[in-house]
């Protein structure tokens, strides 16, 4: 069986999961989870599914391989290519599964949380597509830097509304999506958008990115004479992405490495803690009050982990270090540069660790996840570079 | 241990005021707020069967704009579980007490550790509204076995089968959720806020409280029509908010006189 088999019927991953939500949710989150269970093993779901990730979303992506950057590093650097999916990140795989089965549950809308904008930009798209209202949730202070997905959001259709409290982030922006969705549960779908929060979500959101991690072993398999690559990287913030591509090669000798902001290191930095549904690596004071997450991207500002990222370092099969905003803005620049590919922040982080370890991993090839394209990002680093 | 024979102190006196026609109210107060002791201390002398102490928390998922804000208020502050269980031993009321916790605060300190804190706070009972029916087991076997009550809430999502294994859960009373919502106050009571009540007492002889949306005096007295009693939270602590420990005592006061019979 493999590491990343499905949850215990409790959704633990090992010590890590679980269902911590108000009474008001459980029976939600139990339909939620039949509904998925049994759309998953229908193969009318899965067809229609993968006609939308194909002639809507432009799967499957492709990989590039960066010669320059490898060449300056001394290692074969392979991107898995998320950031040319519809929307500009791998956002979209999960978003169409999920409205997809809420239609099918009889929702009418969506909420969603986004920190960035991509996972909102996502969900308000998927609600476009497919005729359903949709309100996205984000902190004040990710309206202010994501400006121009804000306008994207509401260019689709949907709702955006700015959350003053807490940290004024991505985990208050949760909260407040779980809130909404705790008062009109009757007709509307939480479309959560990473492999956290309570059971079924992190096993569900994963099962959608898995289609990144069953592309990219194949493509590998291809570009390697069959075999896999010796490193499989990720940006972690809840982990999606890192979710997807390390489900297509967890079972095999490929070492895994999700990379966290230094300012958001819930596996570096915290211990585990409940928090939006889940028990997992939090960062958290001495007395159980949630960190504030603080890094340069607004997708991976958040003081917690998915549970199965907790799971998977807690047994040593994938390791979690950390890079600072420095080495972010040097890998963003680094890419644009030399392979004329702009990346997200997110993404940047996964680069910035293969730069930093470049010297221990001479001659070794890696494949990355390019999470998502940096437009998005570009106002913020005409700031931070000068014009 | 028969369960049936040894109810804690919270539920011992529930059940005993409301076989003698009593009903039930239990204001909520956010620990460590300005005035909250003061505020506790009048909700007691006029009227009120218990207190239940709000534990601020960075991330209160079940709670709308008031208490969000006082529990805000109150960690700008630089309160703990440790001022605050300082400062509860101080009341000296001879009410029960209980705290509204999310989980987080147990699971950080350690459920038997938590249990025990707050049995030397002089705290009866506990609500944990992140902690359902199925993660409940380690929190209740600590808090059983240290003498706390737990008192677990019922929604009105809840299917019919669901109702008894949460009532036979609970310690003290059932916190019977008003609406589909969030904390705060409504123009008017849900309908659902009377019909889960009456779901519940058809199914448990353990006391009912609706909160969660009960906003005065009128919409108490509505909901006791059915109820064994209720919670009122934001409409108490906007008073303390807004008005001072004083206005905490007339409301509590107006809200008796209004469910008294």
């Amino acid at each position: 069986m493999s590491i990343m088999a499905e949850p215990s019927a409790e959704g633990r991953f090992g010590e890590f999961g679980g269902r911590f939500v108000p009474e008001t949710l459980v029976p939600a989150c139990q339909e939620l989870e039949a509904a998925f269970r049994e759309a998953w093993s229908d193969d009318s779901f899965r067809a229609e599914l993968d006609g939308l990730l194909r002639s809507y979303a432009g799967r499957p992506s492709i990989i590039t391989e960066c010669h320059n950057v490898g060449a300056d590093l001394g290692l074969r650097l392979l991107l898995k290519r998320e950031d040319l999916n519809h929307t500009g990140s791998h956002k979209i795989n999960n978003v169409l599964g999920q409205a997809l089965l809420a239609g099918r549950m009889g929702k009418t809308r969506l909420v969603a949380e986004t920190g960035a904008g991509q996972h909102g930009v996502a969900t308000a798209t998927a609600a476009a597509l497919l005729g359903m209202s949709c309100k996205v949730y984000m902190g004040a202070v990710d309206v202010e830097r994501q400006a121009l997905n804000v306008f994207r959001m509401r260019l689709l259709g949907s709702e955006v509304e700015a959350v003053h409290s807490g940290s004024r982030t991505l985990k208050d922006a949760v909260n407040e999506a779980m809130r909404d969705w705790v008062a009109n549960v009757s007709d509307s779908h939480y479309c959560l958008g990473s492999v956290m929060g309570p059971h079924p979500y992190p096993w569900m959101v994963r099962e959608f990115h898995r289609v990144v991690g069953l592309e990219a072993n194949a493509q590998c398999r291809a570009l390697l004479d069959g075999g896999v690559p010796d490193v499989v990287t990720a940006c972690v913030g809840g982990g999606s992405n890192a979710a997807g591509i390390f489900s297509g090669f967890v079972d095999t000798t490929a070492r895994l490495v999700g990379v966290e902001p230094a300012g958001g290191a819930a596996v570096g930095r915290g211990v585990p803690g409940v928090v939006h549904g889940m028990r997992s690596y939090l960062m958290q004071d001495e007395y159980g009050q949630v960190q504030e997450a603080e890094s340069i991207s607004a997708g991976l500002d958040y003081p917690g982990v998915g549970p199965e990222h907790s799971y998977l370092s807690s047994i040593g099969r994938a390791e979690y270090p950390s890079v600072t905003d420095a080495e972010v803005i040097a890998a963003f620049q680094l890419l644009a540069r030399r392979e004329g590919i702009i990346p997200a922040l997110e993404s940047a982080h996964a680069l910035a660790w293969v730069m930093r370890a470049a010297p221990q991993l001479r001659g070794q090839v890696v494949l990355m996840c390019l999470s998502g394209r940096g437009d998005k990002d570009v106002n913020q680093m005409m700031e931070i570079l000068g014009g | 241990m028969s369960t049936t024979t040894s109810f804690g102190r919270m539920e011992t006196e529930f059940r005993a005021k409301r076989d003698a026609g009593r009903k039930l109210l239990v204001p909520y107060i956010t620990g460590g707020l300005d005035g909250w002791q003061q505020a506790i201390r009048a909700a007691a002398a006029a009227g009120a069967d218990a207190v239940e102490i709000g534990l601020p928390f960075s991330d209160p998922v079940m709670d709308g704009p008031v208490i969000q804000e006082a529990s805000q208020r109150a960690l700008d502050a630089g309160v703990n579980i440790n001022t605050i269980f300082d400062e509860a031993r101080q009341l000296e009321v001879d009410i029960p007490l209980a705290v509204m916790c999310y989980y987080n605060t147990i699971h950080h300190a350690g459920h038997r550790r938590f249990a025990h804190l707050l049995v030397e706070a002089g705290i009866a009972a506990a609500i944990v509204p992140d902690l359902p029916l199925e993660e409940s087991r380690p929190w209740c076997e600590s808090a059983d076995s240290e003498g706390i009550e737990t008192i677990m809430l019922a929604a009105p999502t809840a299917p019919d089968e669901r109702l008894p294994r949460i009532a036979a859960r609970a310690r003290g009373f059932v916190y019977s959720v008003g609406l589909l919502g969030v904390t705060g106050e409504r123009q008017s009571l849900a309908a659902s806020a009377t019909s889960l009540a009456a779901r519940l007492k058809a199914v448990t002889d353990v006391p009912v409280l609706v909160g969660v949306g009960v906003s005065n005096a009128a919409q108490a007295r509505e909901a006791v029509a059915v109820a064994d009693g209720v919670i009122q939270g934001a409409s108490v602590v906007r008073r303390l908010m807004d008005n001072g420990p004083d206005a905490v005592g007339d409301y509590v006061a107006e809200v008796r006189a209004a469910i008294n019979v």
